[in-house]
């Protein structure tokens, strides 16, 4: 469970400061299907950073999962990204001197996991994604649609309990994008809580919960 | 992470950047080459000059006439006081003294040696039987020096190889006459040593007794007086006992430097142990260089692999682990530096053997202190680019492309 109380994130830009999230509260139930709306500028990345720990509020609590994670220090920050959220890019950031395999296991290397429980791991969720025949490509070999789903597998392979998309379609045609989006429903209908920042009203619609923001407020927090 | 998956993840990094990976080997390598190279070079002229004096024979003590002052002007030089000549009388003397094994005399001078219409110049040594023993000589065919008294002069020599040779060409060299002036000598034998000493070379030297060369050159002094100990416990007894026979001898007088072949050594030791640390430091200061060079590219890598630490921290890495992953590319980077700078270096010193008078090997602390050093560099030198990544801001990292 995410629960935001009156997060605020200001930015000195030159003399000025811009909010770009203005006393933000809000409360997200494990297992919920969020779209984060809004145009550029809005703060919806901003919102999508802090929620990810990568990004620390100005004011304001984070809690999640019961954890208060604003007293967290750097290497305990680290530590909740690594063990409960999971980051789905729009630009992939795949590592592209290792294989799909490889990156997929780099979460759990970063833990410190051994190597064979990685390779286990890794292989099982990149097959979830259809790519067993793919295992051993290196990103510059596989497509933009196969790309984003070895970030999905690399995403889940520390079994998070927040997955975050930013804009995960967005360098994606129309035909990978629907899978993408698929995959990653997929996951969510296991209970996973699912988050994804879009400006693209079409993706935003197939989730049960809407969240617009304008000028770093939510205007619009609609359920279906 | 665990330790072989932080040297995989780095060398596969290293991998990567193939320039930027062996600019900073060959850096690092050619610190490392230098300090092996250079310390070899002092180490090995070292080795030379010690066994040259090892080589003047055991528990060796040599007088020289006149005393060498280290402490500036003394009233008796103010005087004008030249220092007594060393006779073969004082080095009979000091046969008396109880610890003193053998005793002889030497006499040096330039002389022109011819056979028929042969002719050439070599150094001519005025000595005694006791010298063959003194300095371990022996002879390959014939005999030593007659055992006359000291200041009997005889008609005789012994002669180096090479002097045998080419003065006798074709011939046995012992029996044979040859000229020295205007005086005739019997060649009576020939040296078997080779190599050097006191400066010159054995194989070109021809030996006739001691008071004949002070006839040849009309003088009375020697030019040194070698002593040998009964055992080496007793070399410092017996300098002792040298230098007040001595001085009794030139009325009260301590006119002759004695000094002991250990002395020697140890003086020759030291100089060459600075010259050859110091070489080393200069070859480090190479290393140093290497060291900024490692920053610099380690500075760049950062930079170029921005999105790559953003990705690494969202992914859950902590600062410390973006530090290590950093500091462990340097360090590596250093080793394999060094260690490729090791071989080159002893390859170097292998082939420069061929050419030098001497064997050039690098100590092995000059081993060490450069691979220690290396590395140490890419420690110190890795530290701020790791520590700069690590400070990334996740969230500014992630904006870059990968």
């Amino acid at each position: 469970m995410i629960e935001l109380k009156r997060i605020s994130r200001f930015f000195q830009v030159g003399g000025e400061t811009v909010h770009a999230l203005d006393d933000i509260s809000l409360v997200i139930e494990s297992g919920e299907y969020v779209a984060v709306m809004g145009p550029s500028g809005s703060g919806k990345s901003t919102l999508l950073n802090i929620l990810g720990l990568l990004d620390k509020p100005t004011l304001g609590t984070y809690v999640l999962d019961g954890r208060n994670t604003t007293e967290l220090g750097a290497n305990g920050q680290a530590q909740v990204r690594g063990e409960k959220v999971g980051f789905v890019f729009q630009t992939f950031h795949l590592i592209t001197r290792l294989t799909a395999l490889e990156n997929v296991e780099l979460p759990m290397v970063i833990a410190s996991r051994p190597g064979a429980e990685r390779r286990a791991r890794a292989r099982k969720l990149l097959t979830d994604v259809g790519l067993a025949d793919r295992m051993e490509h290196r990103p510059d070999q596989l497509s933009g649609g196969q790309r984003q789903r070895v970030a999905i597998a690399r995403a889940m392979v520390m079994n998070p309990s927040l997955l975050l998309a930013d804009e995960p379609t967005g360098n994606l045609d129309s035909a990978s994008g629907k899978d993408v989006l698929e995959a990653l429903e997929a996951l969510n209908t296991r209970g996973l809580t699912l988050i994804v920042v879009t400006h693209d009203p079409q993706i935003g619609a197939r989730a049960r919960r809407r969240v617009t923001m304008r000028d770093g407020k939510v205007v619009e927090d609609a359920r279906r | 992470m665990r330790v072989g998956d932080l040297l995989a993840f780095a060398s596969q990094s290293l991998l990567r950047a193939r320039m930027r990976s062996s600019m900073m080997l060959l850096a690092m390598a050619i610190g490392v080459a230098a300090v092996v190279m250079l310390t070899a070079l002092g180490e090995g002229a070292r080795r030379y000059v010690t066994s040259e004096f090892s080589s003047l024979g055991s528990n060796l003590i040599v007088v020289f006439p006149g005393k060498t002052e280290t402490g500036g002007l003394n009233p008796a030089m103010m005087g004008g006081d030249t220092p007594r000549d060393l006779t073969i009388a004082d080095a009979e003397s000091l046969l008396r003294l109880p610890t003193v094994a053998a005793v002889a005399p030497a006499t040096i001078g330039q002389a022109t040696v011819s056979v028929g219409r042969r002719e050439r110049d070599t150094t001519l040594m005025g000595s005694t039987r006791s010298l063959f023993r003194v300095r371990s000589w022996g002879v390959r065919q014939g005999d030593m020096l007659p055992d006359i008294g000291w200041e009997q002069a005889a008609s005789v020599c012994v002669v180096g190889q090479k002097i045998a040779t080419e003065l006798f060409p074709g011939g046995a060299a012992v029996g044979q006459s040859l000229r020295i002036g205007d005086r005739r000598f019997r060649v009576v034998g020939v040296l078997a040593s080779e190599g050097r000493s006191m400066g010159f070379d054995v194989q070109e030297l021809i030996i006739v007794p001691v008071a004949t060369a002070q006839a040849i050159y009309n003088r009375t002094s020697l030019f040194r007086v070698l002593v040998q100990a009964r055992s080496a416990d007793e070399m410092q007894r017996t300098r002792t006992d040298i230098v007040e026979e001595l001085k009794r001898r030139h009325q009260g007088v301590e006119d002759v430097t004695v000094v002991t072949q250990d002395a020697m050594l140890a003086t020759f030791n030291s100089i060459f142990g600075v010259l050859t640390q110091a070489l080393g430091g200069i070859a480090a200061i190479s290393l140093l260089v290497a060291g900024v060079l490692v920053m610099n590219v380690m500075l760049v890598a950062v930079s170029q692999r921005t999105a790559e630490i953003g990705l690494m921290k969202a992914l859950g890495a902590r600062p410390g682990q973006i530090t290590s992953l950093f500091l462990t590319e340097a360090v590596l980077l250093a080793l394999l530096g060094s260690i490729i700078g090791l071989a080159f270096g002893e390859l170097v010193t292998l082939v420069a053997r061929r050419f030098l008078p001497f064997d050039a090997v690098a100590p092995v602390w000059a081993v060490v202190f450069g691979l220690v050093v290396a590395i140490a560099c890419g420690l110190v030198f890795g530290i701020m680019p790791a520590r700069r990544a690590a400070r990334l801001d996740p969230v500014l990292a992630l904006a870059r492309k990968l």
